[in-house]
């Protein structure tokens, strides 16, 4: 497990915004009455996108106050998962997949692109750049191994995969972030998704779409199913 | 030769998103189709199709889906049940449930309301990994899609079954996918396991009977009711039933995702869908055959396995998620699980003390190992140590920590004893093999 602390540096004061609050009404909607505490999460990933990206003290305190709960499991909450930053990010704040499948396809050779654009890896912190457009860090496995490698960026837009990324592909993409260039998410090769890049073998079946009709129920009435 | 799987057998015909994820194409594709009648056909028969489907969860464990469902409380008391769907994906190499939360999500929804009914809940909540920005955004908007036309709900389906499903997420710990580590995070709490038992189908979510299943077995659900049992099971060895999602990545020509039957031979697999080995079959090193907590296989058994639960459990390995890592000769092998042991370390939760202080002990030699700086009574030291931290945690993410260890010391000791003689003999610690040939 990894140690994760406040920043040093923290605003006197924190307001959830009415958007904020609009937001989180819906997610304590989901659960049985008296149980609010489970919007923490949602509430917190709201909270951390109205403050810009991270979650300072007095925010928690907020959250704390609006779903009923002490502080201390709001912090607790907030230290043990890692997609809450707990200092300032950048603009745009790219999370690089360095784990195996991802590393054994380049991953740290776009740690180098980060490490030349950004700013040198910090042990188990992110980096932010002088200009503070970009900050990186290093994560654990995203998700999208038949993709490798790729990062995840964070910004005003939303927060999106860039996969398939090579160090030139990745260089202009974080080139293009800083000069506030739109971008397109997703491959940044010419894959669709996770499908071969040498073309999809499968699902290509001529009539495979065609509308499917209804059958009748296998295994009912008499032909009762052994088990 | 090995007759593949035929597109008309697949379950998850978007997979790729190359068609409408909306309602009305999933609905053509054959999603929703029937699901009254389905139900109509009651609980028992539903739990006894699944269980005669042979359907074993797709999540990593491979306990049979319908024998679980049926581990529910045959009549609900004061409080509900609860359906719970794990799309917590983050074993590393594992990909598959993203492509079915953004492209196949209606034949999720379906699934949960097919379970759900089957085990007597009226809410199911799914958990979907906080990374997956996109695709919670992709799910929530399938499932309105699915109120407004009547399919979740009050009497969903016209069924008369009143059935709500909420998207709930977590925010980056892989823990999470454990499953009581899930319930707790779920109640808005830190994600550290609970002690089984009590097990979540008698006190899970909110203290209430609780299943908790993968995507993946909660999706094929519907298809297999429809299709019989009898057409999942004809695909795979006995035991080892039906379709599955594979993931290869790795050193591949063209990683990817496939849908295949179960038993396939995994050369057969990497050949035919991911463009082959790099550089050659030949070229091929080891594969970790199923997400990044099984023990490694080195070429030799990579030749002839087959993919299923009971081929990879016979070579000391596991099918896990079926998220295969391939990786051919010029890979440091060493350090690759060592990066697995880092991994491990960041995402030990910390509440038992041989995982939490064993993941970082482990990783700290096995870099001492990559470096060559290690002593060679350190590698029995090493396995020591895992076989001490395997077994001894309330959750499986202490084995998950040691098998891979394990699987690298049991195939590749003399590649470790070399690398640490050769830095005491002051050479490079490790050379690609193709480097050598250049010499």
């Amino acid at each position: 497990m990894s140690a994760r602390r406040l920043a040093k540096e923290q605003p006197d004061s924190f307001a959830l915004s009415a958007s904020s609050k609009k937001e989180i009404a819906k997610w304590i909607k989901k659960y049985p009455k008296g149980r609010q505490r489970s919007a923490l999460i949602p509430a917190l990933w709201i909270v951390q996108k109205q403050a810009g990206g991270w979650l300072p003290a007095p925010a928690l305190e907020a959250v704390a106050e609006h779903l009923d709960m002490p502080y201390i499991r709001v912090y607790e909450v907030a230290t043990f998962y890692t997609m809450f930053n707990l200092a300032p990010v950048g603009e745009h704040h790219i999370q690089l997949c360095g784990t195996t499948p991802c590393w054994l396809r380049g991953a740290g050779d776009l740690k180098k692109v980060c490490e030349s654009k950004i700013g040198p890896q910090t042990h188990g912190g992110m980096t932010v750049s002088a200009d503070g457009k970009l900050s990186w860090i290093e994560v654990e496995c995203l998700g999208a191994c038949a993709n490798a490698p790729m990062v995840q960026i964070s910004n005003e837009d939303g927060d999106d995969y860039f996969e398939d990324l090579t160090p030139q592909t990745f260089g202009a993409l974080l080139d293009d972030l800083a000069a506030g260039r739109k971008v397109k998410p997703g491959p940044q090769n010419t894959r669709h998704t996770s499908e071969p890049i040498t073309g999809t073998k499968t699902l290509n079946t001529k009539g495979l779409y065609n509308k499917v009709k209804k059958k009748k129920l296998p295994n009912t009435g008499k032909a009762k199913v052994k088990s | 030769m090995v007759e593949l799987l035929q597109d008309k057998d697949r379950i998850f015909t978007n997979l790729y998103g190359l068609q409408d994820w909306k309602l009305e194409a999933a609905q053509r594709r054959g999603a929703w189709l029937g699901t009254k009648e389905i139900l109509e056909q009651g609980r028992d028969w539903i739990i006894d199709n699944m269980k005669a489907s042979g359907l074993r969860g797709r999540g990593g464990a491979g306990f049979p889906t319908g024998l679980k469902w049926s581990f529910m409380p045959k009549e609900v008391t004061n409080r509900p049940h609860y359906l719970v769907v794990n799309a917590d994906e983050s074993e590393p190499g594992t990909c598959k449930d993203r492509e079915m939360l953004r492209h196949d999500p209606h034949l999720l929804l379906e699934g949960c309301l097919v379970a759900s009914f089957a085990m007597q809940a009226h809410a199911c909540y799914i958990y979907v990994r906080g990374e997956y920005v996109q695709e919670r955004g992709r799910l929530q908007a399938a499932i309105d899609q699915a109120y407004k036309a009547g399919l979740l709900g009050k009497n969903a389906c016209g069924s008369g079954w009143d059935f709500d499903v909420y998207m709930h997420h977590g925010a980056g710990a892989y823990i999470c996918g454990e499953e009581t580590a899930l319930l707790e995070s779920l109640e808005g709490k830190k994600g550290q396991p609970r002690l089984k038992p009590p097990f979540p189908a008698n006190a899970g979510l909110y203290g209430c009977p609780t299943t908790v299943n993968n995507v993946e077995s909660i999706a094929v659900g519907p298809t297999i009711l429809r299709r019989g049992a009898a057409w999942f099971k004809s695909f795979g060895r006995d035991n080892n039933a039906g379709t599955k999602v594979f993931c290869i990545s790795g050193h591949v020509n063209a990683p990817c995702n496939v849908e295949e039957a179960l038993s396939i031979p995994m050369k057969t697999l990497i050949e035919e869908y991911a463009g082959g080995v790099r550089g050659g079959w030949d070229n091929l090193k080891c594969v970790i055959p199923g997400g990044s907590s099984v023990p490694l296989l080195p070429r030799e058994i990579c030749d002839e396995v087959l993919m299923d639960f009971d081929a990879l459990s016979a070579v000391k390995s596991g099918l896990g998620t079926a998220g295969m890592i391939v990786m051919d000769k010029s890979t440091d092998v060493v350090a690759a699980i060592a990066r697995l042991s880092y991994f491990y370390k960041h995402e030990s939760c910390g509440q038992c003390t041989p995982c939490r202080e064993g993941t970082g002990w482990m990783w700290r030699v096995m870099e001492r190992m990559v470096s060559g700086e290690a002593e060679t009574s350190e590698i029995d030291m090493l396995l020591d140590v895992s076989k001490q931290v395997e077994g001894h945690t309330i959750c499986a993410l202490g084995d998950a920590a040691a098998w891979p260890i394990q699987g690298l010391i049991r195939h590749f000791r003399p590649e470790i004893e070399q690398r640490i003689n050769n830095y005491r003999a002051n050479k490079p610690v490790f050379v690609p093999p193709n480097e050598i040939a250049a010499e």
